[in-house]
Parts: C-alpha cells; structure tokens; sequence
C-alpha cells in the first residue's frame, strides 16, 4: 500500500482532521493569556470537579440498589454527598454561566460553546429533578405528584411519566449522565478548541 | 473586496499580548480535592433529609376519614385524578392556551380508572366474604344511572361520613353499596393489603408507582404532610426540600411564576409556566444570535471588573 492510498483511509483522515483542530499543546496547554486572571475562571473548574464527585458518589450508591441508604448509616453518609456535590455543582454551574455571559464569550466563532454549555445547564437540572424524584422516600412521592402537572400539560407526562419509579431512575443513573457527561466533554473540547474569549476592547462601542 | 465590519458583541478581538504559565492539570486535581473536602464536610454536618414515604396504610391509619371519603371519590369518579383528563382519563378539560393544548393532542396513554383500578377491582381480588360480594356484585350489575344516583348521594353526604367499629357509616340510604364497599377498602387499606393490590397490578416485578401515588396524591392528608414542610405549591415548594435544606434552587425562576397572576390563577396555569419557560429556556440558549440581548453584557460593563488587571495593563 503505498503512502498516498494511507493517507486517504479514513482512519488517517480523521487523526489528521482531530491533530489540526486540537494539538496536543492546545488540549493540555502548559500557558494560557494573561487576562485570563479573575477568580470567576475557578467556577468552570469547580463545576467539572463536582460533576466528578456527582457521579463517583452515585455510582457508590448504585452499588447495592436504589434503597439501601435508608437503613445504611454509610449509605445515608453518601447520600449526603451525593446531594451536597449536586449542590455545589449547580451553584458553581449558574456563576460560571453568568460570568460567561458577562464576559460574552461567544464571541469570535464561541457560540457553539455556549450553546452546549446552556444545554448541558438543561440537561443537568433534568438529571438533579430525576433523582429527586428517585430518592424513594416523602420527598420524592410530593415532588413527583406535583411535578406531573407541568409535565402533563405539554404533553411530555404521556411519555415521560415521573411516578414510573423505574423510568426516572433509569433515566437519573443512565441516560441523562451519559447526557451531561457527553455534553460537558463536547463544551471543554469546543472551550480548547476556540480557547478562552479575549477581553472586549476599551472602545468597543459600536452598534451590535 | 471589502472587509466586513467588526462586531463586538460577535466578533472577539485578536489577542497579541503576554501569556503567562498554565497547569490545568493541577487547577483540576486542586479543585477536584477541595471540592472533595467540602462537600464531605458539609455531609457531617448538615447530612440529607430523608422523611419516610407515605403509605397507604400510614395514611388510612392516620386519618381514616379523610382515606374513607378519597376512596369514596374514585369509587363515584369525582376524584381529581378521576377528573383530570389527559394522559389518565377522558373526563377533564384539558390545559390549554388558545388553541393549543399538547396535553388533549397527545391523549390518554397512561390510562387511569378510579373506580376499577382503584376500588372495584382491590376488592374483587379479595378473598369471598358474602357481604363484599353481595355489595360487589349490586355495583357491577347496576346500570351507569343508577352508579350515578349512588355516587350523587354520596357526595351529598361525604362530608359527614364517619368511621367507628371498622365500618364507614354514611348519613344516608341512597347510597347503595357504597359504604359497604368503603367499608371493606377501609379495611384493606389500614391492613396495608391495598398498597400491595395496586402495586401487583403491573404484574409480580414492578416499579411503576403511578397509581398508588395518583391514589395517595387525592387525599388531603399527604397534601397537609408537604404544607407542614413547606412544599405547597404556593410556598415555592417546588424548590423546597424536607427539613431546613437547600433543595433545587435552581428552579427559583420556574417556581416563581407560580406565585404570581395570571399563572397562579388561570386554570392552565402549568401550562403557561411551562410555556413561559420554554420561550425563556430558547432565549438563553440562542442568547449568541439575538441581536440586542447579545450587547447586554457589553452595556452592563461587568467585564470590566472581571478583566480589570487587563484592562489596567492596557492603560
């Protein structure tokens, strides 16, 4: 097989396409711009940190079933986790959305990366209202039942009937972290891709 | 050809200035390890709330009356899940806004009858008594009018119905086999026999709690169970949790509409919140593209304290 017909296979191709758009310095970069220096940077970091204690706690707890931690002390202590990771997680989520939004950073070829993130913000509530509605106690029955109602009115209830336990858990533990999970990489590779959004300029007062 | 024009809000500026060192891996494992610690200590310290589910047996047990006449309202189809409409039943008005009205577009695809699935067919499973089988049988042969006249002197009464001795007492001899039929879900119910029945009903491996949950969800004591923990509707319960705890705060907007006409009056009141949402949901994420909202953020001059060491550099 000579040289010319290797680069032409696909798999060539592709490690091509992948190296041009995303070198390895730009994936792992060891320097970055120096405006690049607010603490508001930090939430995107701590969202990612927590979304990684997020799932290590829930995968602890799918170990022995939806139920146990209710008579585990263990299982209670991680469930505790679970919820306070998932607290730490959206507040950390909604300050990095609104310094980016504050920063603009769609700007120059970014809006895809803002797209995915404000979808990854939808997906996330999706995945915390699914376990609140899979925790199998008081909580969780009074969520559901009034939850119904807005869900039925558009006639999402039809399909996506929150007092099918079974459903919303399965959707809690596996469709909607593949979601996150899937949207979240996407949103970091387009954020390395594009890099981080330079400053407006100081005379930037033009019409939009 | 000419160069198109820049656009601030659109287009970002070509950076030429200094970069300064980067290890994003230790930023991760850093954050990664005080988020670890933070989180674990506010498990110590604060822990979950984990309030025990209702049951129906809870329930009949603790209030008996107010089980007694919910289960009097499925049985006469006067419940509001019997009334609800789509995706249960036939028998409501369906939200809508204008013309339109997703809920009666889509139908009823998880269907709900009160009286059967909820009473009829509970005690049908039962073992044969002669009583329950001679007040089942009076039901199932008598004509819709004449279940009808039943369920209307019921609900004349409902409201005096008492319990006492194991059977419920009706002020009123119009009502048929009603008060025989409640008397004996009563029965099933605080024995705990009623949960399993409507359990059983999707077969021996479930875990669709639909219609127990529809069931429980009619009565006033759990209703009076969530005011007690401030998850009513009207108390933002949406965002709630049980206990003092944070819950979903991040549904504050979307909880919001419900405190407030015409969303909290209007009948379609979910409706238009959800529809609300959505417009609000679509703007967020299109925000890039929609001329006008895209400046807010270079009129607000928030940037300007986030990237102010830059902007001094500049200066």
């Amino acid at each position: 097989m000579s040289n010319a017909q290797i680069e032409r296979q696909w798999t060539s191709r592709l490690r091509h396409r992948v190296v041009e758009k995303l070198p390895p310095d730009r994936l792992l970069p060891d320097t970055q711009p120096a405006y690049v220096a607010s603490w508001i940077y930090v939430f995107g970091v701590t969202t990612m940190a927590a979304l990684g204690i997020v799932i290590l706690t829930g995968v602890i707890l799918a170990l022995d079933g939806p139920q146990w931690w209710h008579s585990s002390s263990l299982g209670h202590f991680v469930n505790s986790m679970h919820l306070w990771s998932v607290e730490i997680f959206f507040f950390a989520m909604v300050v990095h959305l609104w310094g980016k939004f504050s920063m603009a950073a769609w700007r120059g070829g970014r809006s895809l990366t803002w797209v995915t993130g404000a979808v990854t913000f939808l997906a996330s509530i999706l995945a915390g209202f699914t376990g609140y509605v899979s925790q199998t106690n008081f909580d969780s029955q009074w969520i559901a039942t009034q939850a119904k109602d807005g869900i039925n009115s558009t006639g999402g209830g039809a399909f996506f009937n929150v007092l099918n336990l079974g459903q919303m858990l399965m959707w809690h533990i596996v469709l909607l972290p593949l979601a996150a999970l899937a949207l979240t990489g996407l949103h970091v590779i387009m954020v390395r891709v594009k890099g981080v959004v330079p400053p407006f300029e100081d005379n930037a007062e033009v019409s939009a | 050809m000419t160069k198109k024009p820049f656009r601030p809000d659109v287009d970002a500026p070509e950076y030429h200035g200094a970069y300064v060192p980067y290890d994003i891996i230790k930023e991760g494992a850093i954050a990664f390890l005080v988020v670890l610690v933070l989180t674990a200590a506010l498990a110590i310290v604060f822990s979950s709330p984990d309030e025990k589910a209702v049951t129906i047996k809870t329930w009949s047990n603790a209030n008996t009356v107010d089980f007694a006449q919910t289960a009097g309202d499925e049985l006469t189809a006067t419940s509001d899940v019997a009334t609800y409409g789509a995706p249960y039943n036939n028998n409501g008005t369906s939200q809508h806004w204008g013309f339109l009205s997703p809920e009666k577009w889509v139908g009823v695809r998880i269907a709900v009858n009160t009286t059967n699935d909820f009473v009829i067919n509970p005690l049908s499973d039962q073992p044969a008594q002669p009583q329950l089988t001679a007040a089942l049988d009076q039901w199932k042969s008598a004509s819709s009018a004449t279940q009808g006249a039943w369920g209307a002197a019921y609900t004349k009464v409902e409201a005096n119905l008492t319990y006492s001795n194991g059977q419920v007492h009706l002020p009123t001899t119009a009502a048929g086999p009603i008060a025989v039929l409640l008397s004996y879900e009563t029965q099933m119910a605080r024995s705990g026999a009623l949960d399993q029945a409507l359990i059983a009903q999707n077969g021996f491996y479930t875990t669709n709690y639909t219609k127990p949950l529809l069931f429980i969800s009619d009565g006033t004591y759990f209703a009076g169970l969530a005011t007690k923990q401030h998850l009513a509707g009207d108390q933002w319960g949406m965002m709630n949790e049980t206990g003092q705890y944070p819950g979903q705060a991040w549904l504050w907007l979307y909880t919001f509409w419900y405190q407030v006409p015409p969303y909290n009056t209007s009948a379609s009141g979910d409706f238009l919140v959800w529809g609300t949402m959505m417009i609000l949901t679509a703007l967020m994420i299109l925000l890039p593209f929609i001329p006008g909202l895209r400046s807010i953020p270079r009129r607000l001059k928030i940037y300007r304290i986030i990237w102010r060491e830059h902007y001094a550099r500049e200066a």
